[in-house]
Formats: structure tokens, sequence, C-alpha cells
């Protein structure tokens, strides 16, 4: 009769290797820019090279798009807008959306790798959420478009003509599908910046585009750098800017159009917290936890990066998830069983250690997996800090990384108060088994998402954005339509 | 976790985990008071079941390939308690299953025995007959299975019956409709009594899930179970409309989990009913795997309830083996 249980060991069946085939994907040398529904020659642009983030090797190179690039698609968007988009009905326009959607589904095994290669995601992410969500932004909003007079915005609402569309890194196809859906379900044309570090699928979209048979001009893409992106927002053809990205930025963004009829719409950083209080159901705590601050290495801008521990479950709450963090799979990101993948880039992996350092200068605990990672490549291991003060940078500033900073607090308002401790205010989730509870201090926090009992769920029907410096507008729902029209 | 300690009277006297073999003991039963259990389950954390079937759908997409594959079929060929609970079940059906249990896969000596083979306890000494030599054990439903709908004296007289003719292990039902109508201290007392008369066999306490419907439910059950001295806590009798499950699953290896940590007794879980096919047993050990981990992984703790599950097995086993698929004829029907 055995009375103490030895220690049990989670994950010792030892997965052997099962890595996604990257057969399917055909990259090539050097892409072009994507304009007037075809691709400009490569040759004709200077080239920059997208890293695989797992090994840091080359995978393509692709153009930088200048200003006179830009200046080109911009007037392919309004010829486009001008000639044929804004005088197709919204049924002929929902017609192209569910054919774009349909194509995503088809070739969704060649995005999911595709965006694997280029991000450093793990497959099991792109596979099941990245490329079905953005195939499901495409059928919503494909449902809207031909109902928008019956949207709650009033008869006949009108496109607002060329918008331009920056996007980051962290879900480069998801945030081409949460921008492109709703702008053309609403008649506009639009000119797409992707990511620097991860252009590829906006690249293979346009492909898709192309065998959607879409008006030539409708959507163009244009890669490059952060100019690239100022030379759109200052382009004066431009009717709207829409960009998801750093608060930084974003800011920039701002007083650069401000004076000028541009309309905006930001997705900026954030700094979620996560409130556990005492009665939540632990077990699926803990799985909510991990996929707040670890789903997609951190890189998410509602990431639950600031745990907070009701004092009586504190010790609890840590243990399990310690116990958690040790069975995570860091990883070839190819592989079927990885949890946590690459960090996107050398640049950001170097923003993720000095603001870990920077924790730990300042006194709190680092708990980090142990694991082995890839010599190659951009890798950091899965990261808790406790004994984390408010004032500390890691509780304030975005890390953008697996980099959960844990905090505890006694009472419903000792929560509140701590979680809207913030300049950010994107999203935040809360964990209680009473209903009460979880509305009396859901209306008291101030963010545009709040999740109860789960964290990062993203549905096409839920509106998504932020307020204060996680910037304004909505993405996502019927919410999602009046960033792109007149109303 | 404080209410242990404090509000039962030994948590871990009467119950049996045992990792280093199949012997049970048997002491003084626990005592409880129906204050003190009640206490225990109403300070259980919920389940919500959205984020546990998540759970469960994320742990499905885990693949398995190669040796880990091998290793993964082998040890869920270990682990079925081959089980044949037919009316018309006659002894010499009895003896064949047996034989299959003892060796399953008669053109490759290599393949694991399973676990035990399960009868109803008339057939308990055929079975003990049949098994002599071999390392298979016998186990016994009993306690007017599968309704269990009978008088407490009739129940264990039931177990009784099933121990005497040698049953190596006893897989009792719960009294459902005490539970459901929250009479706990009853279904508690039943449990400790059926331990009881168990002797040096080992009790399964099958809660019968698909009854219990809520995942609140299942958990409260299983700690009832764990803590009147289960040595497994099993989910269903395979004759209801819905058996196991692996969301249920998942909640039975947390509270097996998190009852080891806390009173240092190792209980088993078996999910019994519908698993056919070896995709859905090696779902089953990534759970176990991911969940309750390594202590798990062994016949001792975990078992499929199963029949056709073990053909399946062997197919795929032979598949891994030789790089071809065998009919499944080549296998016996038993």
């Amino acid at each position: 009769m055995s009375t103490t249980p030895t220690t049990s060991t989670p994950g010792s069946l030892g997965y052997a290797p099962a890595l996604e085939s990257t057969a399917i994907v055909q990259l090539q040398a050097s892409y072009g820019l994507f304009i007037n529904g075809g691709f400009t020659n490569p040759s004709a642009h200077e080239q920059f090279a997208t890293l695989n983030p797992a090994t840091g090797q080359s995978l393509a190179t692709v153009a930088h798009a200048t200003a006179s690039d830009v200046d080109t698609a911009v007037r392919s968007a309004r010829n486009a807008y001008d000639t044929v988009w804004s005088k197709t009905s919204g049924a002929e326009r929902a017609k192209y959306l569910f054919r774009i959607a349909r194509l995503v589904q088809e070739r969704a095994r060649e995005f999911a790798v595709l965006e694997t290669l280029d991000n450093g995601k793990p497959i099991r992410e792109s596979r099941d959420i990245d490329v079905p969500l953005a195939a499901a932004h495409f059928f919503y909003y494909a449902g809207w478009a031909d109902k928008l007079d019956y949207a709650g915005f009033g008869p006949a609402p009108a496109p607002l003509g060329v918008v331009g569309q920056i996007i980051p890194w962290n879900f480069p196809l998801l945030m081409a599908a949460w921008k492109l859906a709703p702008a053309l379900a609403a008649g506009n044309t639009c000119v797409l910046k992707p990511a620097e570090t991860t252009p590829l699928t906006a690249l293979l979209l346009a492909e898709v585009l192309q065998q959607a048979e879409l008006p030539a001009g409708v959507v163009n893409i244009v890669s490059g750098d952060g100019t690239t992106g100022a030379d759109l927002v200052a382009h004066p053809g431009i009717d709207k800017i829409a960009f998801t990205g750093s608060t930084d930025v974003g800011r920039r963004i701002q007083e650069s159009i401000a004076g000028t009829p541009k309309r905006l719409t930001l997705e900026l950083g954030g700094k979620g917290a996560n409130i556990v209080f005492d009665d939540a159901p632990i077990d699926e705590v803990i799985e909510g936890i991990i996929d707040g601050i670890f789903f997609n290495q951190g890189h998410v801008c509602c990431a639950g990066s600031r745990l907070l521990l009701q004092e009586s479950v504190a010790d609890e709450v840590l243990s399990r998830l310690r116990r958690r963090v040790d069975q995570l799979r860091v990883g070839n990101p190819l592989d079927k069983n990885t949890d946590v993948g690459a960090i996107n880039s050398a640049e950001q992996l170097a923003r993720i250690d000095e603001l870990v350092r920077a924790g730990e200068r300042e006194g709190a605990t680092r708990y980090s997996l142990d694991c082995v990672l890839p010599n190659e490549g951009f890798w950091f291991a899965p990261t808790v800090f406790t004994n984390v003060e408010q004032s500390h940078q890691i509780a304030r500033d975005e890390i953008f990384g697996p980099v959960l900073s844990v905090l505890t607090f006694r009472t419903p308002e000792d929560a509140v108060a701590k979680a809207n401790n913030t300049t950010y205010g994107l999203a935040a989730g809360v964990w209680s088994e009473k209903g009460s509870r979880t509305l009396w201090v859901a209306q008291r926090l101030r963010a545009g998402v709040i999740w109860a009992n789960t964290y990062n769920k993203f549905d096409p029907t839920s509106p998504f954005g932020g307020v204060r410096s996680s910037g304004f507008g909505r993405e996502g729902g019927r919410h999602g339509l009046e960033a792109y029209l007149n109303v | 976790m404080w209410w242990l300690n404090r509000s039962l009277s030994s948590p871990s006297n009467g119950t049996v985990g045992s990792l280093t073999g199949m012997t049970a003991a048997t002491t003084q039963s626990p005592t409880l008071t129906g204050t003190a259990l009640r206490g225990v389950l109403a300070g259980l954390a919920g389940v919500d079941a959205v984020g546990l079937e998540a759970r469960v759908a994320k742990l499905g997409t885990r693949s398995l390939k190669s040796d880990t594959k091998r290793r993964a079929i082998d040890l869920a060929i270990a682990m079925v308690d081959l089980t044949t609970l037919e009316g018309a079940d006659t002894p010499s059906r009895v003896r064949a299953l047996c034989a299959k249990a003892w060796r399953p896969d008669q053109g490759d000596r290599t393949t694991p025995s399973v676990a035990a083979v399960c009868v109803y306890p008339d057939l308990v000494s055929v079975a003990k007959e049949a098994l002599r030599e071999a390392p298979v054990l016998v186990a016994s439903v009993a306690t007017a299975f599968p309704a269990g709908r009978s008088s407490r004296r009739v129940k264990l007289a039931d177990v009784a019956d099933a121990v005497a003719a040698g049953a190596d292990e006893i897989d009792m039902v719960i009294d459902r409709g005490a539970f459901l109508s929250g009479r706990y201290e009853a279904v508690f007392e039943e449990i400790v009594a059926v331990k009881e008369v168990c002797g040096a066999a080992h009790l399964k306490v099958i809660l019968e899930t698909g009854e219990l419907v809520t995942y609140d439910n299942i958990k409260k059950a299983s700690w009832l179970a764990m803590v009147a001295g289960a040595d497994f806590i099993k989910t269903s009798t395979g004759k209801v409309g819905v058996n196991s499950t692996l969301p249920t699953a998942l909640v039975m290896l947390e509270a097996v989990r998190d009852y080891a940590a806390q009173s240092g007794t190792i209980v088993g879980v078996k999910v019994a009913g519908g698993i056919r096919t070896t995709k859905d047993a090696l779902k089953y050990l990534v759970l176990v795997d991911e969940t309750a981990g390594s202590t798990w992984l062994h016949p001792e703790t975990f078992r499929f309830g199963a029949s056709a599950l073990l053909n399946d097995l062997l197919l795929q086993r032979r598949k891994q083996h030789t790089g071809t698929y065998g009919r499944p004829d080549v296998f016996s029907g038993d």
C-alpha cells in the first residue's frame, strides 16, 4: 500500500517528431508588389529578405515599395473604386468575398505551413486558429455586403473610398483578413501593407484574389518597412488609415494625419489583466493563463500578460501553473506537437530580453522553463515573474513575448483598481463561477474586450478593439463595418 | 487542501493505492459524518465545461508517430480489461475470451497480455480456472450491475459471491439515485461496505457518468468514491446511452492527480464503453500523460474497459511492425 506518490511526470510518452511537410508550399526566390491585379517584376525593386525565425535562414526576398510604388498602388485602388467597385452591388461584392473565403479554406494547409515558416508560430496554431479564423472573417463579412442598409447605420451608408491598411507580424494572414474583409464588404478598395518580417502569406493571399477574379486594383499589396507605411499614411489619395501595431507608431500616425480629412482606426498594444478569483474553475484557469500568455509566443496585443490572483488561492494557482509551464513543448514550429514556437525576429527577441532583465533588476522572481532551445533562430523560454510590484517595468510595459507578470489582490475593488492601473485598455479576463461578481468586475474594467472564464478567444461576429493607449475603432462584428462606412 | 486533514478522520485509511503490486490491504473503514462529507464535496472547485472541452480538443491534436505510437499501442493493449457482459455469455465463450486475453495475437508472441478479463460473478470461477497460469487478472462486476437497484444486503451478497469465486477485482456501481438526490452519505457508506466485503480484491467504483450528466457531478462523485476507499474510479457500465467521453476522463484524471497530491494515495482510472479504435485509445493515453503523468501510464493505474478495441489495437500493432494492414479476420472475434 502506497502512501506517498512518486513524482508523476507529465509528458513521459515522449512524442517522437511529427513534422508537417513543407512540400505544399512553392516559394519563389523573390516577389514583386501586387498592384492593379498583377505582380510587378521583382527585379524592378530593391529587395529585402524575409527570414524563417525558427532557423534564421532567408525564405525569399521581397520588394521594398518606394513612395512612387505606393503612389501607383493608391492610384490603381482609386481607379478601381471609381470605375468598378463603387458600381458593384453588395450582392456581387459578397460573391467575391465568399469565393475568397472558400479558396482560403481550400488552400488552408498551404497557408498554415507558409505562416508557420514566415512567422515562427506553431503549426497547430496556424492550422487550427489563424487560417480557419481568416476564412471565417471573409465568410462573415460576405454576409454583410448586401445588408448594409439594414446594419443600423441609417439608409444607404456609403463606403469611404480608398483605404490604407497597415498590419502587424503577429497574425499576418488573419490581420489581413480582419482588414480586407470588412473594407471590401463595405465597398472600399484597399492598399495593404504587410509587416516587414512576415509578408509571404499576404502575397499568397494576392494569388487567391487573382484566383477569385477580384477586379484589378480593388486590393493592392505593397511590402516594405516602416518607410513604406509612412508613405502610405502620407499619400493624399487615401481616405482612411487602419493600423494595427505598436502604440508608438500609432501615435505617430495620428499626429501625421491630424488636420487632414483622413479617417483613422488604431488597434495598438495592451497589458491585459487576467483576474482570478478564489471560486474560479481552477483547472480551466490554468489553461486560460497558459493560453492568455503563451499563445503565439505571447506576440498578442491582447495577451493576458498581467496575472492578478486573489491572495487566498495564489499559492495553489502558482504551483499548478508551474507544473503546467513545465509541460510546454518549445521547439520546431513545424512539429505538430509544439506548443511554443520561435520569436518572430532578432529585434523582438532583444526587446523581450531587455525587459526580462529589467524585471530581474527590479527584484521580481523569475521562473523560466528549463528547456533546450535551438541554437539557430530566435527563441525565448516561457517565463513567469512572481513578486511583481505594480511599479515594475514588467507590470507596465508591453513585453510582447512569452513572459507573464504575476500580482495578487485581496478584494474585488482591489482587483479592479490594479487591473485598471495601466495606460492600455485592450483586453482583460475575469475568472469566477459567480456570475454577479463577473459582471460587477467587467463593468468596472477599462478595456475594450473582456473575457469571462476564458481568454484569447476570437470570433468574426464579435467586435474587437481597445480604449486609451490601446487605440480606437472596432474590428469584427457589425461594429467592424462602421470603420469602413461613412455613417 | 485544508479540509482534507481537518474533516476526514483519516483520509487514506482503508484506501488502497498500490504502486508496487496488485496486493490489496484492508484496514479500518474511513468514517465521515454527512456534514463533513458535504463540506469536502462543496469545497471542490467547479469545472468550466467550455474550457474543459477546449482542453480536450487541443490535446486531441497531439500526433503520435513511430516509436511513440508503437509503445503507446503496447501500453494500451496491456491496459485492456477484456470484457463480456451479456446475458448470453457461456463458459466456453469466457474460456475463449481468457485465451485471447492471455495471448491476444497468436501470430506474434511479443504482444503483451491484457490486464484483466471482466465478467459477471457466476463466470468468475470459469475465468479463474482458464487463467490459472496467466498474468491476467479476473474482474467481476457486482452490486446488482448495471442498474444497482437492489437492497444493500443483495449487493453485498453479490460482491461476496464474486470474491469467493476468486475475483481479483470488483467493479461496483454507485447508487446514482442517492447521489443525484444529494444523499452523499448513503453513497459513501455503500462504497465503504462493499470495500470491506472485497477484502483483498481491488475495488473499482463505477460512477456511471452518463447518468450524472454534469462535469461538476462527475468531479464530486470521483472525490466521493476516492475518500470512501475506491482503488479505481470508473466511468461507465457500458450499458447506458452515454459512456466514457474524453472530457469525462479528463475530469477524473484531474481528480486522481489532485487526490494523490493531497492524500498521498494513488487511485486508478478506468474508462469504459464506446472506445473501439486505436485512435480513441491513444487520445486517452495523451490525456493521461499530460494530466496525471507517468504514474498513471501503467495498467495498475489506468484501464480500458472494452472488447472490440483489442482487435483494432492488434491490427494497428501489426501495421506498425510489418508496415502493412492485415485483414481483420486474422484475429479471433472473441
